[in-house]
């Protein structure tokens, strides 16, 4: 048994590639191994930015022999293919052995595979594997690139070590030979240092203050930051992806602690916590009160002379992107969040669907309409109060429910001012802080705490995991926000498809789905795009007379006046391009309205991921003319329930019964003539219970209830296929049968279609 | 490698060359680094541009096989960046340093360490990095790989390895070094204020030699200049460009590319360009700049590849 070492040593390797290498040297060497016989053995993988390194314990020196025996053509068969056969196994005919199959002369080849060195299988491999490499982005250089073929890298690769057992697995790969020797760190280490072999590698490395064990490192920092924090008195705010990342930054990591000035911490915290880490990869720490403190800790890759030193230059830098931050912070603040909207004009939303000023102005329309057609609702949750930030009052909202208008008014001005943070400078400079820069302007502004929260939150959710917002000023305003774009996107055809989707617009459907769910909002679809479309599409024709029939520059001189040819000629542009909007309005309606069954198919891939049967969904989607997403899903939430009770299996069953014989047989409808089997008797008399009340139990959307009647059905339906001849020799009977037969099925289907459910 | 340059005034005044007092003593020292390392020491590119990448001197010759290897300092014009004077970090006119090492070197990083010490940075004084950056120009058809340079968290350098130019793949690839000196400078002398930074050490000061400059110019850039007269300037250089181009004459050609684009930033910083037609000029300088790089790798390809029998453009 051998131990065998591979380090790759490259110039810096981005941090975020580091965890992938890894994965792809492992891969690569297991790859490379199988198909040379050997087993891999037990591997460790490290990285740093200089180095990926590979240890394998455990493999064989040699690889056993081996003999394999390939099964050629029939004796007798044409030369041609005897000797092809011949050729793709290396033997020689006369070497061929001939074996009866199946009362056929058969030749066989036997081919005896010595066992071969696995250094000889190494030095073959690593060529291999760096060839292979696949790297998110990666480089030609040096000499060699005067080549469009030549290597491919991260970065130059600068060295490879190939020992096993302490022995020189000789190389030639891409130009460079392998050896024996590495570099350590950058500059605490001098020339080139000698590796033993696995065993010392990790050790040799930390002695020229390289530690190559990754997880160590990030254990470092993890640890050092922490004991930084609580020496200076504070808390660290964690952050395992900054930890991550320093440690693939670093080969000699020493996390330091700097303080920078206290008046910055005007500025809202979350800006200073983003420039820390996005910018300066630094962390941040807290105070006793979880307030942000004035303090950083960067990590250095160096055991300082003098850490102060390094720290103080740390600390200059942050200081000016701070000061940025603050000249940000306040050069925004000196006008007001309505002032900043009027900039939206100047920004696209899309070519077809006018700026961002075009769609705030919708989006301000649909949240009013929302909150006064009592979609949005203030009868549930109310607003929690407002902990004052950075010395703010602290502002609690009435107790009272707002009324309808009340709620309008403030949705509207909310949606109104929502997107003016985008032309703000300091989301210019981190459009992440979208949403939560307006938040903290409008607060400053002193708007109504329910505005400020709804253009803070109104993008939520953003994904799984992320919070629904409840209060409704909020929801209203995110619905709105996401509404309008599904729905004008889809009028102008621009929905998603296969894996593009450019403009997020499941993501947006999501959001409505979880959005509509955490406050139990009904919201008719079709009555929702009944009412917008002319919103969306009327905006979009600019001239306003473009139901006259103009068509020629002299019509449109009587209609303009003494306008100049120039101006009559735009005008004229713009005419034709109205006109031909307002000829695709139809299909654009048809499209809007299309949105509908991407809701739908959102609403099933969500409740897939959730658990809930597929086929369930499809049984209550095939009812069709729903377009209320909460009633929907509390039919199939009451379907999924039923089914999995013994009625429901049951029932389920009888009903496949009777819809089988119905699909095989044709009959015409007949009064009940004759009296009926009392098994007979007994179904006609629970439906005729049953029907009512499953009728009102939808109505009154309790569909548990409606699933209760259905299971009444379940004891007569059985003892009917018992004791029953459907198909009984009198056809005014048979016919009668059949006719209850149907009436079961389609009681059934009232509530679910059972036809989709499957077992 | 010598990291210590340090040259007596022929004058008898006693001062010697100190990298870490002086911005152009720091200029001086990176040139005499650069040129023992083997480079064509140059001169600025007499035209207004935006970086050094833009100086022939790095984009025509990162194209084609011949070694090329210069340093040169590139003053660097950035109309929206001015803040007339007022703000101690940012300036429409300032200096880069670039290197052009063409083939690559496989010490390329050394040699950047070794500059960095020779003009006063102490690698085991000061926390220097090399993090992940990647450059692209769109308008110049350009990409690479590299990093950029930290110390102690400040960005100090850009570090790239050509992959491709005017739509060409480099081959071979060089390596392009771009130096921030007044940020440098600023480091190694400590101080806060651009304009605080000693230019000599007679007590000349950045601020005596460009503050005026950043005022004048932050204005015109902003307030000034003749819009209706730059998007004309913009044509005549798109025209003349074209001009240039089919007459076989690339150099002349990319001269007017370099010329559009700074006509462009311009216009930018007068607040004329819509968000729309930001990428519709955008394009125009690209078709130019692109333009002039296809025609020189054209026109020059036939004489690489004779003296080059293993290359192709292509």
């Amino acid at each position: 048994m051998a131990d065998f070492l591979l380090e790759l040593r490259s110039e810096e390797i981005p941090a975020r590639m580091q965890k992938g290498a890894r994965g792809e040297l492992e891969k690569l060497f297991r790859r490379e191994m199988d198909a040379a016989g050997v087993t891999s053995g037990d591997l460790t993988v490290w990285s740093t930015p200089r180095r990926l390194a590979l240890i394998a314990r455990g493999l064989p020196t040699e690889t056993e022999a081996v003999r394999e025996e390939a099964k050629g053509p029939p004796v007798g068969a044409p030369d041609q293919a005897v000797d092809g056969f011949c050729r793709k196994n290396g033997v020689d005919r006369g070497a061929l052995e001939v074996r009866e199959v199946k009362g056929r002369e058969t030749y066989f080849a036997v081919i005896e595979k010595p066992g071969q060195a696995v250094a000889d299988l190494l030095a073959a491999a690593i060529p291999a594997i760096i060839r292979d490499f696949s790297w998110p982005k990666s480089m030609r250089w040096g000499d060699a690139s005067v080549s469009s073929e030549s290597l491919k890298w991260v970065r130059p690769l600068s060295g490879i070590i190939a020992l096993l057992d302490g022995e020189v697995v000789p190389v030639v790969a891409y130009g460079i030979v392998s050896g024996n020797v590495t570099r350590g760190h950058r500059f605490h280490s001098a020339g080139e240092i000698a590796i033993s072999g696995a065993d010392t590698y990790a050790g040799n490395l930390r002695e020229a203050s390289v530690i190559v064990d990754h997880e160590e490192r990030a254990a470092i920092i993890r640890e050092g930051a922490r004991k930084a924090a609580e020496a200076a008195g504070l808390k660290l705010v964690e952050d395992e992806g900054l930890v991550v990342e320093n440690a693939g930054l670093t080969e000699w990591p020493e996390p330091l602690l700097g303080r920078f000035e206290d008046d910055f911490l005007d500025v809202p915290p979350e800006t200073i916590q983003l420039t820390a880490r996005v910018n300066q990869k630094y962390f941040v720490c807290e105070d006793a009160d979880g307030n942000l403190a004035n303090a950083f800790i960067c990590t250095a890759n160096i055991d300082a002379a003098d850490p102060a030193v390094v720290v103080d230059g740390n600390r200059k830098v942050l200081a000016a992107r701070l000061s940025d931050a603050r000249f940000f912070w306040e050069l925004d603040q000196k006008k007001k969040l309505k002032e900043h909207a009027k900039g939206l004009e100047r920004i696209t939303f899309h070519e077809k669907l006018g700026t961002v000023a075009d769609k705030v102005e919708r989006v301000a329309k649909l949240a009013r309409w929302l909150c006064e057609e009592g979609i949005v609702t203030d009868s549930t949750v109310r607003p929690e109060p407002v902990e004052g930030r950075n010395g703010s009052e602290v502002r609690t909202s009435t107790s009272a429910a707002r009324t309808a208008d009340e709620l309008a008014d403030l949705a509207e001005q909310a949606a109104k001012l929502c997107k003016a943070d985008l032309v703000t400078e300091m989301v210019g400079e981190f459009p992440e802080l979208q949403g939560l820069m307006g938040g903290y302007y409008a607060a400053k502004e002193g708007l109504p705490v329910e505005v400020s929260d709804a253009i803070r939150d109104h993008y939520k959710p953003v994904g799984q995991g992320d919070d629904v917002p409840t209060a409704p000023v909020t929801v209203a305003v995110s619905l709105a926000d996401k509404l309008d774009t599904l729905v004008s996107f889809f009028a102008i055809d621009e929905k998603p498809t296969g894996s593009k989707d450019p403009f997020a617009l499941r993501r947006a459907a999501i959001s409505v789905l979880q959005l509509l769910e955490a406050s139990d909002i009904r919201l008719r679809l079709a009555v929702f795009i009944e009412w917008f479309l002319p919103i969306v599409i009327d905006a979009r024709v600019e001239s306003e007379i473009v139901d006259k029939v103009v068509t020629d520059i002299t019509t449109v001189q009587k209609v303009r006046g003494g306008t100049t040819e120039d101006e009559i000629r735009a005008y004229s542009k713009q005419f034709a391009r109205d006109s031909q909007l307002v000829a695709e309005i139809p299909s654009q309606v048809e499209k809007a309205f299309s949105t509908i069954q991407f809701f739908a198919d959102r609403l099933k891939v969500q409740q897939r991921e959730a658990g809930v049967r597929h086929d369930l969904i499809d049984a209550v989607f095939a009812l069709g003319g729903e377009d209320d997403l909460v009633r929907l899903l509390a039919r199939v939430h009451a379907l999924q329930a039923f089914v999995e009770t013994e009625d429901g299996t049951n029932l389920l069953a009888g009903y496949k019964r009777a819809a089988n014989i119905l699909k095989k047989e044709e009959w015409e409808s007949k009064e009940v003539s004759y009296s009926p089997e009392p098994a007979e008797k007994a179904l006609i008399d629970a439906l005729d219970a049953a029907e009512p009340k499953a009728a009102t139990a939808i109505e009154a959307e309790d569909f548990a209830a409606a699933m209760s009647a259905l299971a009444t059905l379940r004891a007569p339906i059985d003892r009917f296929f018992e004791d029953v001849i459907v198909n009984a020799d009198e056809p005014h009977i048979r016919a009668a049968r059949l006719d209850l037969l149907a009436r079961f099925r389609d009681a059934v289907h009232r509530v679910a279609d059972f036809s989709r459910i499957e077992g | 490698m010598e990291s210590e340059v340090k040259t007596a005034r022929p004058e008898s005044s006693g001062i010697v060359r100190d990298p870490t007092r002086s911005f152009q003593d720091m200029i001086l020292t990176l040139h005499d680094f650069w040129s023992a390392n083997g480079c064509v020491i140059l001169q600025p590119y007499d035209m207004r541009m935006g970086a050094g990448t833009f100086h022939t001197a790095t984009t025509l010759r990162a194209l084609g096989p011949e070694p090329w290897n210069a340093a040169f300092v590139q003053p660097c014009r950035r109309p929206t960046d001015g803040r007339y004077g007022e703000n101690p970090n940012r300036l429409q006119h300032y200096y880069q340093y670039q290197v052009i090492l063409k083939p690559s070197p496989s010490d390329i990083q050394e040699l950047y360490l070794d500059s960095l010490k020779a003009i006063g940075v102490d690698p085991l004084k000061h926390d220097i990095r090399f993090v992940e950056d990647d450059w692209e120009s769109p308008t110049l058809g350009a990409w690479g790989l590299g990093w950029e340079v930290w110390c102690d968290g400040m960005e100090v350098t850009q570090f790239t390895y050509f992959q491709q130019m005017g739509g060409f793949d480099c081959k071979p690839v060089a390596g392009e070094l771009t130096y921030g000196l007044e940020r440098l400078a600023m480091y190694i002398q400590g101080v806060d204020s651009v304009y605080d930074l000693a230019f000599n050490q007679h007590g000349v000061s950045y601020g005596d030699v460009f503050l005026e400059n950043e005022k004048q110019m932050s204005k015109a850039n902003f307030e000034v200049f003749d819009t209706d007269l730059l998007f004309k300037k913009f044509e005549m250089a798109e025209a003349e460009c074209r001009n240039q181009i089919a007459n076989d004459v690339p150099i002349a050609a990319y001269e007017e590319a370099i010329e559009a684009s700074h006509i462009f930033n311009l216009l930018q910083a007068r607040g004329v360009i819509s968000v729309q037609e930001r990428a519709s000029y955008m394009g125009r300088v690209r078709d130019l700049a692109r333009g002039s790089c296809e025609k020189y790798a054209e026109l020059k390809a036939p004489e690489w590849a004779e003296k080059y029998p293993e290359w192709s453009l292509l």
